[in-house]
């Protein structure tokens, strides 16, 4: 059944959404998506709705995102990062979200280096909270922009084989995506070096290699993922070198997969090492569409969260 | 809508219908001056159909001219997002003609509050500068919350505000039919 809002004030993972709910969070922004195309990229939706970006971690790309969503629906909206502030004094994580609550925003935006900290917060606030990422566990954006350039371009996800390939251990949005592609009835299959797999990650309903042509035979959707050599404590692979000759997707490779097979990556790009260039710049990538949608799906969540609910004025 | 609303009369049949959206039609047509550059936005979802019915009238009506029809959605211009529940769900808005100079006529299915016109005015002012906005309903049922009226008028109908309006048009319904409708007591 279709329906009209979302059942949490929080929007924590994928891991707790219906498929209904996904497909009314990406059927919403796809109508968000038009706004960037007006000359005034402005509604009034949220007026006088106050939103704080939490920014526990480094990000461009995702509070800019947010930011602009913020913007464009007229929300109110506060940023504060780490740096600089009273985190680096010593203030706990829940005197931080108390002093917060205390200038009652209605919804709070966070990212995070530990998971978990934003279903924290969820229990101790009021305010709704928006995961923009804890640690390795979810990024339910990047997963809900993922999807939605998938619909756009392949008009649909149901059915579609998804080949997601690179540092599957350290990365938020492999999970994110994983429980949203399985719910909605793609099939995900995974693939990178043995040390960058975690064990029984199987368990989550899909396929496991480590042989990328293997994984890339017959694939609808090519999902790279960056080595994020900054969580990584410690060498896992030989080289950078070995490393794209075993994992790097070039055009010789890319022949595996489906004819209109599209390739996807979350940013930012290390070209050279998960990518090369050719496909980067090719017109089967479709990277500068995940980060457009990136904006009309942070409207959507914010519009479903801080729009009318049920559960106001109580 | 969660209650029940009970079927209280059909007040127009398709026939009426036509004959209203005709006279309108002719109405537009003789105020010459708006015709120049004008264009039909119909608000979502009941005033798509009045406008493209009015435009296809006018195109008959006036020889050698078509006019661009475009569709509104104003969920994101209502100034009760907070309160209503359940939520509205947002649709798109298409308009793919170039506002700034032009004469746009809103139409709406029903004109009550003057609310969704007023969300409609701010709708269609940030999409561009046209030289004048007018407004053409099929209904008009009174209650007015703001200062806003129609310049073209299917029918004025009194009601009581225990009464709901309902249109219904073959392209969104399956039919065309006007019902007054009642809230339980």
């Amino acid at each position: 059944m279709a329906v009209t809002s979302l059942r949490s004030k929080d929007l924590l993972g994928i891991e707790g959404l219906t498929p209904e709910e996904i497909t009314l969070l990406l059927d919403t922004a796809e109508s968000m998506g038009s706004i960037a195309s007006r000359p005034i990229k402005k509604v009034p939706a949220l007026r006088g709705r106050m939103v704080v970006n939490l920014f526990f971690e480094a990000s461009t790309r995702t509070r800019f995102s947010f930011e602009t969503a913020e913007k464009w629906l007229s929300a109110d909206s506060l940023n504060f990062s780490a740096k600089g502030s009273s985190v680096e004094k010593g203030e706990s994580l829940l005197d931080t979200a108390r002093n917060l609550q205390a200038m009652s925003p209605d919804l709070i935006v966070i990212r995070h280096g530990c998971p978990g900290v934003p279903h924290f917060l969820a229990r101790q606030l009021k305010a709704g909270v928006v995961n923009a990422g804890d640690g390795a566990h979810e990024h339910p954006t990047q997963a809900l922009l993922d999807a939605l350039t998938i619909r756009q371009r392949l008009g649909r996800l149901d059915g579609l084989g998804v080949t997601i390939c690179g540092d599957i251990a350290h990365s938020r949005v492999v999970r994110s995506n994983i429980w949203l592609l399985t719910k909605m009835g793609a099939r995900v299959t995974l693939c990178g070096p043995p040390t960058l797999l975690p064990p029984r990650i199987e368990e989550m309903g899909v396929a496991v290699t480590t042989d990328f042509d293997e994984a890339l035979e017959g694939a609808d959707v090519v999902m790279m993922l960056r080595m994020q050599l900054e969580r990584q404590g410690r060498s896992l692979f030989p080289s950078i070198r070995e490393y794209f000759r075993l994992y790097g997707l070039d055009r010789r490779r890319l022949e595996r997969a489906k004819p209109g097979a599209i390739v996807m990556h979350p940013g930012p790009m290390n070209r050279g090492v998960e990518i090369a260039s050719e496909i980067a710049d090719s017109d089967r990538a479709v990277i500068l569409a995940q980060v457009a949608n990136g904006v009309a799906v942070r409207m959507a969540v914010l519009y479903l969260l801080l729009g009318g609910h049920p559960w106001e004025g109580e | 809508m969660t209650e029940e609303l009970i079927q209280k009369a059909k007040i127009l049949d398709a026939d009426r219908i036509r004959r209203m959206i005709d006279r309108m039609a002719h109405e537009i047509a003789e105020r010459q001056k708006d015709l120049q550059g004008l264009a039909l936005i119909g608000i979502r979802t009941r005033g798509v159909p009045l406008a493209s019915r009015l435009a296809a009238r006018l195109g008959d009506l006036v020889a050698g001219s078509s006019f661009p029809v475009g569709t509104l959605d104003i969920t994101l211009y209502r100034d009760d997002l907070s309160t209503v529940a359940p939520q509205p769900l947002l649709k798109k808005t298409e308009i793919d003609f170039d506002l700034n100079g032009r004469t746009v006529l809103l139409c709406d299915d029903v004109l009550y509050t003057g609310r969704t016109i007023r969300a409609a005015l701010d709708g269609v002012i940030d999409l561009g500068r046209p030289r004048a906005i007018r407004l053409a309903v099929l209904i008009d049922r009174g209650h007015r919350e703001l200062p806003i009226e129609a310049n073209y008028v299917g029918k004025s109908v009194p009601t009581s505000s225990r009464e709901v309006i309902q249109v219904l048009f073959q392209e969104t319904d399956g039919a065309d039919e006007v019902w007054i409708l009642e809230k339980p007591h």
